[in-house]
């Protein structure tokens, strides 16, 4: 199940974001903007150990067809793929940029994201730097703050739904499927 | 599109949880009476079984026609999601079980619906669960219960037989202060006329069978979490799940980790699921719950006007009356109305009231005598001759259930009919 082009969902909850920080970083056109229009996510912190949230979420995404490229210093492979230490070491163009970091680290990776010309900044669920989402809007970059990339997908794709999660999406239109 | 509308309640009661699907554009919500579901491959079930992806495996654990109702409560609760469950009393065995380890105690207030009380007295008990009751009039009694290994504090929106209406404010102030959850039964309000998660609680519990059903036709229960609770020095949340691989539920699935380690744990452990039929039922029932619960409402006013103005009546504990002692909790927790369920005492003279009770019952033409309520139907119960029956005068006083006190649940029959039924059983006990 997935969604038409059309429909009504205001993300309000679970969040420390204010009402008009809500409408700029946790828009719901520009979520599913990124989730239609990206296919290489590089995660940065993204860890090995299998019971990790950043590792719930690199192999769902991995599961629903991204090209995820972990950015990890400490490893060499993780889920199957080859780790870089910084994104600037990454040969390949990036589409979005999926930061596990302490909020602090956030300016420098957005900086980096920057420079690769990657399309999007997405800060994870509990992670917010205010001045690290401003310069990735700033510098023309998609930016999502305090949402989870694996909850955002599928609760536009239907599969939160079925685990009785509150999608706050209304439409009485018919589904067509969005990626 | 960057002004997102907030539809209202009836809107969501409606809509919420259900998208047409693409193949056949049912506009009725479809019933999957399935147990299982085909896997897409070997990987994909093998990742649906670690929790890696989400999916259907087995209806014991989730079904899409139960996925519509838990998200329209959800919605309708104004909590991040929902899990649907066999009955009430599995609700709260699924929440409990989840929250608490062999050796915790939680505080719940005595105005209890009985199988609850059962429940958390005798059946916790095997559990190594202690539950400690207290009188919820008065904060102090909270807090003096409250111990290094209280879990949480449990209440009902509108407590019977007292009519007693819970003070959201105070004891959830106090759950906040102890780092705990305030879990509430609102079954005998609904979200229709009161939203706990508003005035602070954490979870919401249902007896679906009652008003959100509404007609009767079908057991079922629902927890609902607000998703605002920190669970990261909970213990029983936020300890590595052996099951799953040391999975720690609250960091991996943050504001849904509760329910997650609810369905995929305990649910699934406990097999309390819920019919696919049944939740095809529930939800439409909750299609109208709007409409019908201002006419329960406006029909349980008008009953109960009758009831404190008739010469054959002791008291009357609706807390919608302006001199009930809660009326002014019910002004601000209860703005629709305070419920259509409720007590009175039979003005028995001196004939036995247990007596009394049971021919007022006896000569009733309308009401139905049976043990629920909820039901479209008006219903009415006397606990002495009944459900606590095999129990002394002396105990009945403890238990707060007086041999004259009368239950109704009042129905959306025509209020005159309703008025003219009891005036005509008054009038047969009077002979």
């Amino acid at each position: 199940m997935g969604l038409g082009t059309s429909l009504s969902c205001d993300i309000s909850m679970n969040t420390r974001l204010s009402a008009d920080e809500r409408n700029k970083f946790q828009n719901s056109d520009i979520i599913r903007k990124i989730l239609n229009g990206s296919r290489t996510i590089a995660i940065v912190g993204l860890s090995d150990k299998k019971e990790r949230a950043s590792n719930f979420v690199g192999s769902y995404l991995k599961s629903e067809r991204y090209t995820i490229i972990p950015v990890n210093p400490l490893k060499q492979e993780i889920l199957g793929e080859k780790c870089y230490s910084d994104l600037a070491s990454i040969p390949a163009p990036v589409d979005v940029v999926d930061i596990f970091r302490r909020p602090e680290e956030c300016v420098n990776i957005v900086k980096e994201a920057i420079a690769i010309k990657a399309k999007a900044v997405w800060m994870q669920l509990g992670i917010v730097n205010r001045e690290a989402a401003e310069l990735a809007l700033q510098n023309g970059l998609l930016v999502v703050m305090d949402r989870c990339l694996k909850m955002e997908h599928g609760r536009y794709n239907g599969n939160l739904h079925w685990a009785g999660m509150n999608t706050e999406i209304i439409t009485a239109k018919k589904v067509s499927r969005f990626i | 599109m960057s002004e997102k509308r907030k539809f209202g309640f009836e809107t969501r009661m409606l809509h919420a949880g259900h998208i047409p699907d693409s193949y056949s554009g049912s506009r009725a919500v479809p019933i999957f009476q399935t147990a299982g579901y085909v896997f897409d491959s070997p990987e994909y079930a093998a990742s649906l079984f670690e929790l890696k992806q989400y999916g259907n495996i087995y209806t014991r654990i989730s079904n899409p026609t139960t996925a519509v109702f838990e998200e329209r409560i959800a919605s309708l609760e104004g909590g991040t999601g929902a899990l649907a469950t066999a009955s009430g009393q599995a609700a709260q065995l699924i929440t409990m079980m989840t929250l608490m380890n062999p050796g915790d105690e939680f505080v719940a207030s005595s105005h209890l619906y009985g199988g609850t009380y059962t429940q958390f007295e005798h059946t916790f008990k095997k559990l190594s669960i202690k539950v400690i009751f207290v009188d919820p009039t008065d904060i102090k009694h909270w807090e003096k219960a409250i111990t290094p290994k209280t879990r949480l504090l449990y209440g009902e929106t509108i407590g019977n037989p007292q009519g007693s209406v819970f003070d959201f404010e105070g004891v959830s102030a106090l759950a906040k202060a102890n780092s705990i959850p305030l879990v509430i039964d609102n079954t005998l309000a609904s979200p229709y006329l009161c939203r706990p998660l508003e005035w602070g609680a954490d979870i919401v519990l249902h007896s679906a069978t009652k008003f959100l059903n509404g007609h009767g036709t079908s057991i079922a229960g629902v927890i609902v979490d607000s998703g605002k609770f920190d669970f990261s020095n909970y213990p029983a949340i936020s300890s590595p799940s052996i099951p799953y691989h040391n999975l720690n539920f609250f960091e991996t699935f943050g504001h849904y980790g509760f329910l997650m380690k609810a369905r995929c744990e305990t649910l699934r452990d406990t097999g309390a699921s819920i019919s696919p039929f049944n939740s095809f039922l529930l939800i439409q029932g909750l299609e109208t719950l709007s409409l019908r619960m201002e006419r329960h409402v406006s029909n349980a006013l008008n009953v109960a006007k009758f009831l404190v103005d008739h010469p054959m009546v002791d008291w009357v504990n609706y807390p919608g009356l302006p001199d009930h002692p809660h009326y002014e909790r019910t002004k601000k927790y209860l703005s629709k109305g305070a419920g259509s369920v409720f007590a009175f005492g039979l003005k028995t003279g001196n004939n036995s009231a247990r007596e009394a009770g049971k021919k007022f019952i006896e000569n009733l033409e309308l009401f139905s005598h049976v043990a629920n309520l909820g039901d479209c139907k008006s219903m009415v119960i006397h606990p002495a001759s009944t459900t606590h029956q095999q129990l002394s005068d002396l105990e009945l006083q403890r238990a707060n259930v007086k041999p004259e006190l009368i239950r109704l649940s009042i129905g959306l029959e025509t209020t005159e009919d309703l008025l003219w039924d009891l005036e005509q059983a008054f009038h047969a006990i009077s002979r």
